[in-house]
């Protein structure tokens, strides 16, 4: 915002003292005074106004509170941000960047933890990407601007509590490759530790930040050097991130396994909570079991 | 919008006299939409279409309070008029109808999906108000005003409310026209809607206005006045419109009684206006003119096959 001051940002409770929901917008209120707006609960049509006044040049940058209240936008992303520069021919583009808190392990129950970001992998026109705690959110958000196109900025709301930290060093030959996202990444990383430790499997943790459209060719690039593929996403099973690198390398003729989260509603009890989720330990496990395979 | 694509001066009537060109618009559009109702009927024509009979005057008075430089229009799926009376530009909504590279879209979008300069159009009920409020507040410092177009079906959608608080709340230069023409498809509004739609947009804070009427000059009158008071003073305004469409809602597609119909004839604004100009049949004529070759011009551009872009 400091950069370019044609950009504006609005959401709910956003403002100074509080500073949104999870603190991300701290400071900016103060900073940036009328740049920063506070919105009515009214999902739908702060991101259409947003596309709006995008669609003259102008970016902005949306906050939704919880990543479950996206389905409220549905229509504004599928049916105008995204479709309209295409069916105008490229007469109008879309400077948009929808920000929003997704994924579970903080107890906040079937509405506020899900990562719903798949509903949205998948619809042509939108970027779609992930922020985790080994790369720079702030470069990955100036990515997402110069895209000039409608983005889902989604940041997994544990990794708001992160620093940022570097990937530990790759194996030249990797007997598993853990691809992955959001915080998956930091859970990954965990595994590959373990399982160097305990199991004597060495592991390469390749995180992806831009899950849609996937980058088919640094993908294969990133997996060639290992034998087998385990993919790893928070939300839930089918039609997802998991299903989307199957069809991007199925080719490869790699040995593949998934991890991802029980289909059925997140649970408020902590410990339910943990095990519908992907862990550390599911992920050891389904690393293990792709020896069985071969 | 380059030099070379500019607003048709020429089909827009601006060298005639103001009741002139608003009849000729108006009867331009007529003759657009019979046209292509003529051409889905033969098959020659594909896929669905909007046609916008009944309701000339609106566009035509709306368009002509505007500054087509700066201000923005939004329509939804009975745009032909509306964009019609905007640009001008005939061989290239036909061409964009019928696929073809010559459409302003070069046939990507098709009848509800238009764009040009600073006019858009989209298909899905109630979903292009909260852009409009965008392109409403980008242009505010520029002076430039929005107008968004609602059938009454669309007031049952629950984003245009939250559009109605926020226009007022953060006063967008913005003009809602209601043309409500009394039936959403095959619904009557009386099956679908209760109380006021003026006293709901005046609930959020909205100044608004009510016009029952097809003669253009009269709703003329009223959009000049609305367009310069939300241009002036920035906020904005909700302008209830009863009107009448004469034809069926996409093809062949009525279930009103031909009695109802009739009554509806009363209020066709091409035949009531006509009193306003000295010569119609003359104007009639030029209308079929620019008809008939801008459909040629657009039979002879190539069908858009998806092998030019990607
Ligand atoms: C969200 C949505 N639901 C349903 C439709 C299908 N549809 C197209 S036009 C229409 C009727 C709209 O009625 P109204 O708003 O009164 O406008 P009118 O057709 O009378 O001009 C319907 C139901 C749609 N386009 N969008």
């Amino acid at each position: 915002m400091a950069a370019d001051d044609r950009i504006m940002f609005w959401g709910e409770d956003i403002l100074d003292p509080y500073g949104g929901a999870f603190k991300v917008s701290r400071g900016l209120s103060k900073r940036f005074g009328e740049r920063v707006l506070t919105t009515p609960i009214s999902e739908a049509a702060i991101v259409g106004i947003a596309a709006g006044r995008a669609m003259r040049g102008l970016p902005t940058v949306v906050e939704i509170m919880f990543g479950d209240f996206v389905t409220l936008c549905a229509d504004q992303i599928v049916n105008h941000a995204t479709k309209l520069p295409w069916v105008y021919n490229n007469q109008v583009q879309v400077p948009l960047v929808i920000r929003t808190p997704m994924g579970g392990y903080r107890g906040y129950g079937a509405t506020h933890s899900q990562s719903l970001e798949k509903m949205f992998c998948g619809v042509p026109g939108l970027t779609v990407l992930a922020v985790n705690s080994y790369t720079d959110p702030g470069a990955l958000l100036r990515e997402a601007f110069a895209l000039e196109t409608p983005v889902l900025f989604v940041e997994q709301k544990i990794l708001y509590a992160r620093f940022v930290d570097a990937l530990p060093v790759a194996p030249e030959k990797p007997d598993v490759a853990l691809v992955c996202y959001g915080t998956m990444v930091e859970f990954s990383v965990q595994a590959a530790h373990r399982l160097s430790q305990e199991e004597e499997v060495y592991c390469k943790v390749v995180p992806v930040q831009q899950i849609w459209p996937l980058d088919e060719m640094s993908l294969v690039r990133e997996l060639q050097s290992a034998e087998r593929v385990l993919v790893i996403e928070e939300g839930t099973n089918g039609y997802g991130f998991g299903g989307e690198c199957a069809r991007l390398l199925a080719r490869l003729g790699k040995p593949m396994g998934f991890v991802a989260a029980n289909p059925h509603p997140i649970p408020n009890s902590r410990v339910y909570e943990d095990r519908a989720l992907p862990s550390v330990d599911r992920i050891v496990e389904k690393a293990i079991q792709l020896f069985e395979q071969t | 919008m380059t030099s070379g694509d500019r607003f048709n001066a020429d089909h827009l009537g601006l060298s005639l006299t103001q009741a002139e060109r608003l009849y000729f618009q108006m009867r331009l559009i007529r003759e657009f939409e019979t046209t292509l109702l003529d051409l889905f009927s033969q098959n020659a024509v594909f896929g669905t279409t909007h046609t916008c009979l009944g309701q000339e005057a609106n566009a035509v008075a709306i368009m002509e309070a505007l500054d087509r430089n700066i201000d923005t229009v939004w329509s939804n799926h009975r745009c032909h008029g509306h964009f019609l009376a905007y640009c001008g530009k005939v061989a290239e909504l036909f061409a964009e109808i019928m696929g073809r590279e010559l459409g302003v879209c070069a046939g990507r979008g098709g009848s509800q999906h238009i764009c040009w300069h600073r006019f858009h159009s989209n298909g899905v009920q109630g979903g292009i108000v909260p852009l409009a409020l965008g392109t409403a507040m980008a242009g505010k410092a520029e002076g430039a005003v929005t107008v968004v177009f609602l059938g009454d079906g669309t007031l049952g959608q629950g984003v245009v409310y939250e559009c109605l608080n926020l226009a007022a709340l953060w006063q967008l230069p913005v003009l809602f026209v209601l043309e409500d023409n009394g039936v959403a498809q095959t619904t009557p509004s009386e099956l679908v809607f209760s109380g006021n739609a003026q006293a709901r947009a005046e609930a959020f804070g909205l100044e608004s206005a009510y016009s029952d009427t097809s003669e253009v000059m009269a709703l003329h009158a009223t959009a000049s006045d609305l367009i310069s008071r939300i241009r002036n003073g920035g906020s904005p305004c909700f302008w209830h419109i009863r009107s009448v469409r004469l034809g069926p809602h996409s093809k062949g597609d009525d279930t009103r009684s031909p009695e109802q119909m009739a009554a509806l004839q009363q209020r066709d604004p091409v035949r009531l206006n006509e009193r306003l100009v000295d010569t119609p049949l003359r104007l009639e004529q030029r209308c079929k003119t620019i008809i008939r070759e801008a459909l040629a011009q657009a039979e002879a551009s190539p069908v858009n096959d998806g092998s030019l872009t990607a």
